[in-house]
């Protein structure tokens, strides 16, 4: 199976890899995925006092597709609200990759991961987290 | 040196030239047919096949007329394990097996099993050898079949063959092996081995692909098996269908050329294989699967612990391996022949494996050694697994979401 470029892009030259200080109350982590399963995705936003991402990094444990969805992720989520972050869906990271068939749960998770941050940003701020009703595909 | 390079001969082999030249009159010159008994371009097939033969069964220790060529290494497990069923089964139902076997064998005996025969599945050690003594304990005196592979595809592990043909003797139960990566790279002898069926295959030594042989003993016992495709008759009635005379004589010379240089080759590839294994060895958390004595000579499985399988390959574009780990099944199940070992999903996922071949110098191997290190220590940069790992956190102590 041949990657698009986008994803080879995104895998060769990966954006934002890194750590945001976890303990800090502008920082939101997101962990998602499992080692068993061969993939796991760590994404971190860093939040200014108007709830606007300033900065967001991530690490990933899996395929090249996995990877560029973080990668993707990352870029994505600078410069948007935490509301407007919450509406990024998996389904146009498949189209910006061009991901096929059996790599959307990879987009998945990468939703997963961003939502999973920012819960975690909201709790730490007193405020709800948004709980997804979401089915994915 | 030209790139890429390839490092995946327990998958297919490059044809060696000389096999190529010795199959190409058979493709426009002496094109007859082997079973046409009454003019000389079948005559002249026919001794094509029947030089084939001698070179086949000179290679494993047999003779001639044990060797019925089929269209590889898959059919010929097949005919040997279900037609040995249908042959034997007012004898007994009960076939043994391992869970490391090729996918081949493992389905040829679940058709089986819906045939009302009964299989066992036996596990194999923490290394991947069978142990002797489940085997004892699992016979039976309904017990018609032994089928232990030779040398393992994933890991290269090599099985006490001869010990296991003796037990399945011991109860009356005939041996087979699926001996596909083990034939042509170390000696093999269905005599002294004790081998009653044996599946082999050409293009996994730089042969063509679409042949293969099965050794069926015909003394002592003489072992019968039911065709399994009715037809013409041909291969003492075991396999009817015309032969495929270019890839009959590719397999034969083929064997020639293993058997000719296999014990100054096994020699070099394992000497380049240590190579690469002891330098990948040097990175941090890196292991290599099965046992490391009993292996074939070609073959390092070897898993870098946080670092996952197929993003690792994406990363060594330039080399062309193979991975333990299958992210794209819809399953996300890793191999199931190192999950038998005992691995860990994790640890599974983070295997590769290395096979070298008859055309794989040491630049090669060097380069492969320096893009497999610098690509590990990338993707652990980016790895959020070794970042905790690296920070003293126990991964088990987490609770991950699988999906």
């Amino acid at each position: 199976m041949a990657y698009s470029d986008k994803v080879i892009d995104h895998y060769t030259n990966p954006r934002n890899v890194g750590t945001l200080d976890k303990s800090s109350h502008k920082v939101g982590t997101g962990l998602v995925g499992a080692p068993e399963c061969g993939d796991v995705m760590r994404l971190q936003i860093q939040v200014d006092d108007n709830n606007m991402i300033t900065d967001a990094k991530f690490k990933t444990f899996g395929c090249g597709s996995a990877i560029a969805s973080s990668s993707l992720a990352t870029e994505w989520l600078k410069g948007k609200s935490i509301d407007d972050a919450m509406k990024i869906d998996n389904m146009d990271i498949v189209e910006e990759l061009a991901l096929p068939p059996v790599k959307i749960h990879c987009s998945v998770l990468a939703e997963d991961a961003i939502k999973a941050a920012i819960n975690d940003f909201r709790v730490k701020n007193g405020m709800a987290p948004i709980e997804s009703e979401k089915v994915h595909h | 040196m030209n790139l890429p390079i390839y490092l995946d001969n327990n998958a297919t082999t490059p044809m060696d030239p000389r096999v190529l030249e010795a199959m190409l009159p058979y493709f426009t010159q002496k094109f007859g047919n082997a079973a046409s008994r009454n003019h000389p371009f079948g005559w002249v097939a026919e001794e094509g096949v029947d030089y084939a033969r001698e070179q086949v069964a000179k290679l494993i220790g047999a003779t001639e007329k044990e060797i019925i060529f089929t269209s590889g290494a898959t059919e010929s497990d097949n005919l040997a394990i279900k037609g040995l069923f249908e042959m034997y089964k007012e004898k007994g139902n009960h076939i043994i097996t391992t869970v490391t076997e090729h996918k081949a064998v493992l389905d040829a005996c679940k058709h089986v099993e819906k045939l009302g025969g009964r299989v066992t599945y036996l596990p194999v050690k923490e290394d991947g050898i069978l142990d002797l003594a489940l085997l004892e304990e699992a016979m039976t005196s309904e017990t018609i079949l032994v089928s232990v592979m030779y040398g393992n595809n994933e890991i290269g592990v090599i099985q006490p063959i001869k010990e296991i043909a003796a037990i399945a003797h011991k109860y009356g139960a005939l041996f087979m092996t699926d001996a596909v990566q083990a034939v042509g790279k170390i000696p093999v002898n269905v005599i002294t081995d004790g081998i009653d069926l044996l599946a082999l295959s050409a293009h996994k030594i730089y042969g063509p692909k679409g042949v293969g042989a099965l050794y069926v003993r015909r003394k002592g016992p003489r072992v019968k098996v039911t065709a399994q495709m009715d037809g013409g008759g041909h291969e003492r009635g075991m396999r009817s269908g015309t032969l495929n005379v270019p890839g009959i004589v590719g397999l034969g010379k083929a064997c020639e050329l293993c058997q000719q240089e296999m014990e100054s080759e096994a020699k070099r590839l394992s000497a380049l294989r240590d190579r690469l294994q002891s330098s990948l060895l040097e990175l941090e958390e890196s292991y290599v699967n099965g046992n490391v004595e009993h292996r074939l000579p070609h073959v390092a499985n070897i898993s870098f612990k946080y670092v996952e399988g197929e993003g690792l390959m994406m990363a060594m574009k330039d080399l062309a391996v193979s991975s333990g780990s299958a992210c794209t099944s819809a399953s996300l199940e890793p191999s199931y022949v190192l999950k038998s070992l005992g691995l860990s999903d994790d640890l599974a996922h983070s295997s590769i494996r290395f096979g070298l071949g008859r055309f794989t110098t040491e630049e090669e191997v060097d380069y492969a050694i320096e893009v497999t290190k610098k690509s590990v220590l990338h993707l652990r940069e980016l790895s959020p697994l070794w970042e905790m790992f690296k920070e003293g956190i126990d991964l088990d102590s987490i609770e991950w979401a699988e999906h």
